[in-house]
């Protein structure tokens, strides 16, 4: 009674975070729309970027939503390393965050790119944060890489730990030596494009704001999307391994009775092995036990024959 | 620790004393690339060849970018050094010995990033040699080149020992090395190369803080490869 | 005698398949165990699980004192596995991989010359590289590199393989030669006769489990039985002749010896 009374309660609570994870996809839908139709309709051009700055509205909130899924990788990873506290969900929730960090990574670059030509006159630039960013996409290109490596899921999770961790111990390193290295030949003159000169007016700081509302939502949708998948794998890795066990359960009985027969037909002679047997002659020494040759070429492949005859 | 890292460091190095497989494979490889920049960048100004008894150097763009040059040709060596170093390893699944020895694991890492740290230290005077002589790269101050390659090279071990045991349980370890190796290792890069830009010009103040960069880095990774090294064997 | 494997219903998983799927066994020290089975049954995973390179899923399995669940590490000091891999560096002499095997066994250097007494291996022989070496000297090599480590427990999977007539009787030999120091040996190999002529006991596995040789019912009965009344040097399934076809001579060999 009580397993059920647990399994119900379980499956309750799925049902509650499904429905949950609806309300903020529609809600993250919305939003995005409502940001797309003030950004592009309602809100004015500007004085100097015109047109331009309706970037403004979607730049920013994807970095944004980028830093925040590499805070959360970063957090569930130093979780599941801390002995008090490891879980798989940790090393799920790290994964998940992950993924979605890559893909908002990838879209803070497109996007700062789309931004920067007509600005800076430029695609690239080598910025500390541009570079950062750049080498943050190909860093946990690799990690995400590490992680579909086969494996038990602890030894999964505990090998894509280090390499989250020697992933981020990179980051702040490669921050600065960038920063260190463009301060000694030019000043950063460009980027930071959210503060600075661009004035922000009512209607555009609304539409900024709901622009970092509807990302941040799109990205605990698609994080609650993508944990759940790598939960439902971990659960189904679970099952068919225990459907595996009970199948090479049943693999033993049928196979051992095969081969034993297999072996009494055409093994050795009982009574060859009682005479022989190594154990009495070593007293006697120098007799050196022989055997008649079972092993012939048609011998072995008739024994190879019946085993695999009784088996299937 | 220490003694099974001596073990593990002279077990390596011996293997290499026996096989060559670095000496006569990997510094080539180096020399190969050395060359193959040569031919990419190189700038082969004809009119310079007019000035007959003066110079008649055709590696200006070479000469600008030869500690640049210098350390990506030995950061594509060490790659493949790594892969080496446990290719040792995994023959004849000598890898499950390294496990069933009951060694100390962070001695096992500091043995083998010190026999790498050895054979990359090799490496890289044959290959300075030949940024000396092919790119024309003049160091004027030393003791900071010297300074900067030996953490550099240091770094590029830890880091290279820590990734290539996390790959060489994978199937697929020959293609992942590279990917998970190189963005890691992109500080180190730039700080070995600016150090020893500031070594080519002659401007040690301005080399320091690339010195500082490249020690935080080396004992970050130590550090790390010390602690996490055991449940990385563990696969 | 006291009990050196225990494995209660083990289950162990490599990637995602369960190489041993409930394995109930009981060893006492000083037997030496004749594992059987069909290719793929499980019987190189047995052994990799036993030294502790496998991860134990479920169940309860305790080797030498050590279990596994808690522990894999520190069984590998006393279990020493010679596997179809030799664990040779191939680019090393005979002498350099069996002195790096003393060295990190921390064991004094006439331990790596009784071995080499004991395993015959020439001079020449000594300053080959492995890689030179044929299947069968690769094997004595590693035999030797076995003999060096002050191990409690020998697993030896198809030991006689690839070696000659008289490699296959120095292996025997060093075997009866471990037991009777109270080693404790597990054979995995299809020879069957040569097999069962060191073996005290014959086991067999199938499908990753039920390596007694009977059904799990009976497997249970047995081990419920006050193992110290049982001289382990024979097999405890004398009387089960019909499941178990081979035993039957084991009345003739368990004869001489008394069954308390």
């Amino acid at each position: 009674m009580s397993e059920e009374n647990r399994m119900t309660a379980v499956s309750l609570r799925e049902k509650r975070a499904q429905k949950a994870t609806t309300v903020v996809g529609i809600l993250a839908a919305i939003s995005l729309v409502a940001t797309v139709w003030l950004g592009l309709f309602i809100t004015p051009p500007d004085e100097f970027m015109g047109n331009l700055v309706r970037l403004l509205y979607i730049h920013p909130p994807i970095a944004w939503v980028m830093f925040i899924a590499y805070g959360v990788s970063f957090l569930s990873t130093l979780l599941y390393l801390w002995p008090r506290t490891r879980d798989l969900r940790f090393d799920r929730l790290a994964g998940a965050s992950s993924e979605v960090g890559v893909l908002f990574t990838g879209l803070t670059l497109i996007s700062g790119s789309i931004w920067g030509r007509p600005t800076w006159g430029t695609w690239w630039t080598w910025d500390p944060l541009l570079t950062t960013t750049a080498l943050l996409f190909v860093m946990y290109l690799g990690y995400l890489a590490l992680r579909q490596l086969p494996g038990d899921p602890d030894v999964r999770a505990k090998r894509s730990a280090v390499g989250g961790l020697i992933a981020f111990i990179d980051v702040p390193i490669v921050y600065f030596s960038v920063l260190w290295w463009k301060s000694l030949h030019q000043a950063p003159t460009v980027l930071d494009p959210t503060t600075g000169k661009t004035y922000i007016h009512g209607s555009m700081a609304y539409t900024l704001l709901l622009g970092f509302v509807a990302f941040t939502l799109l990205f605990i949708y698609l994080l609650a999307k993508r944990y759940r998948l790598a939960g439902l794998k971990d659960v189904y890795e679970r099952l068919s391994l225990q459907e595996a066990i009970e199948e090479r359960k049943l693999e033993a009985t049928a196979g051992q009775s095969a081969y034993e027969n297999a072996v009494s037909a055409y093994g050795p002679k009982d009574e060859l092995v009682g005479q022989n047997s190594f154990l009495e002659k070593a007293g006697s020494e120098s007799e050196i036990p022989l055997y008649p040759s079972h092993s012939s070429q048609n011998n072995l492949s008739i024994r190879a024959q019946n085993i695999r005859g009784e088996i299937i | 620790m220490w003694r099974d890292a001596f073990l593990i460091m002279q077990k390596d190095l011996n293997i290499e004393l026996k096989s060559k497989v670095v000496f006569n494979q990997v510094i080539p490889f180096g020399l190969v690339v050395i060359l193959l920049f040569g031919l990419a960048i190189g700038k082969f100004d004809s009119s310079s060849l007019s000035t007959v008894g003066g110079n008649l150097s055709d590696a200006g763009l070479l000469k600008d970018a030869s500690a640049g040059l210098f350390w990506m040709a030995v950061t594509l060596s060490a790659v493949i050094g790594v892969q080496r170093s446990f290719a040792i390893e995994t023959q004849d699944q000598a890898r499950d010995a390294l496990r069933l020895s009951a060694l100390d694991p962070a001695g096992i890492f500091l043995g083998k990033a010190g026999a790498l740290l050895v054979e990359l230290a090799v490496l890289e005077s044959v290959l300075a040699l030949c940024a000396i002589f092919l790119f024309g790269m003049q160091i004027a101050v030393f003791w900071l080149f010297l300074a900067a390659s030996c953490l550099a090279t240091i770094a590029l071990s830890a880091v290279g020992v820590i990734y290539g045991a996390l790959a060489s349980g994978a199937r697929t370890r020959e293609t992942l090395l590279p990917l998970l190796f190189f963005p890691v290792i992109a500080p180190v890069l730039l700080s070995a190369t600016k150090a020893c830009e500031a070594a080519i010009v002659g401007q040690p103040s301005s080399g320091m803080i690339w010195i500082e960069v490249l020690a935080v880095f080396s004992l970050c990774y130590i550090a790390l490869g010390v602690a996490a090294f055991g449940s990385l064997l563990e696969e | 005698m006291d009990c050196v494997i225990d494995f209660q219903n083990a289950v162990f998983v490599a990637d995602g398949f369960p190489v041993i799927a409930g394995v109930d066994m009981r060893v006492m020290g000083g037997e030496v165990i004749h594992l059987r089975g069909a290719n793929g049954a499980g019987k190189t995973s047995l052994l990799r699980a036993l030294v502790g390179l496998i991860q134990i899923k479920s169940g309860r399995a305790i080797v030498l004192g050590h279990d596994l669940a808690d522990d894999r590490f520190s069984v590998r000091k006393d279990v020493g596995l010679l596997g179809h891999r030799t664990f040779l560096y191939d680019d090393l002499t005979v002498l350099d991989n069996l002195r790096f095997v003393q060295k990190i066994a921390r064991q004094p250097k006439t331990s790596l010359e009784r071995s080499l007494d004991k395993v015959h291996i020439t001079s020449r022989l000594l300053s080959t590289r492995v890689s030179q070496l044929s299947t069968g000297q690769r094997k004595k090599t590693a035999l030797a590199a076995l003999l060096i480590r002050d191990y409690k427990m020998w697993l030896l999977d198809e030991p006689h393989a690839g070696l000659d007539e008289s490699g296959r009787i120095l292996v025997d030999q060093l075997i009866l030669d471990f037991q009777s120091t109270k080693g404790t040996v597990i054979i995995a190999s299809h020879e069957l006769d040569r097999a069962m002529s060191i073996s005290t006991r014959s086991m067999v596995i199938s499908g990753g489990s039920i390596p007694a040789g009977v059904t799990r019912d009976e497997a249970k009965i047995v081990l419920a039985a006050p193992v110290d009344e049982v001289d382990c040097r024979y097999d405890i399934l004398t009387a089960d002749t019909d499941s178990y076809p081979l035993s039957s001579n084991k009345s003739d060999r368990g004869g001489s010896v008394d069954v308390a």
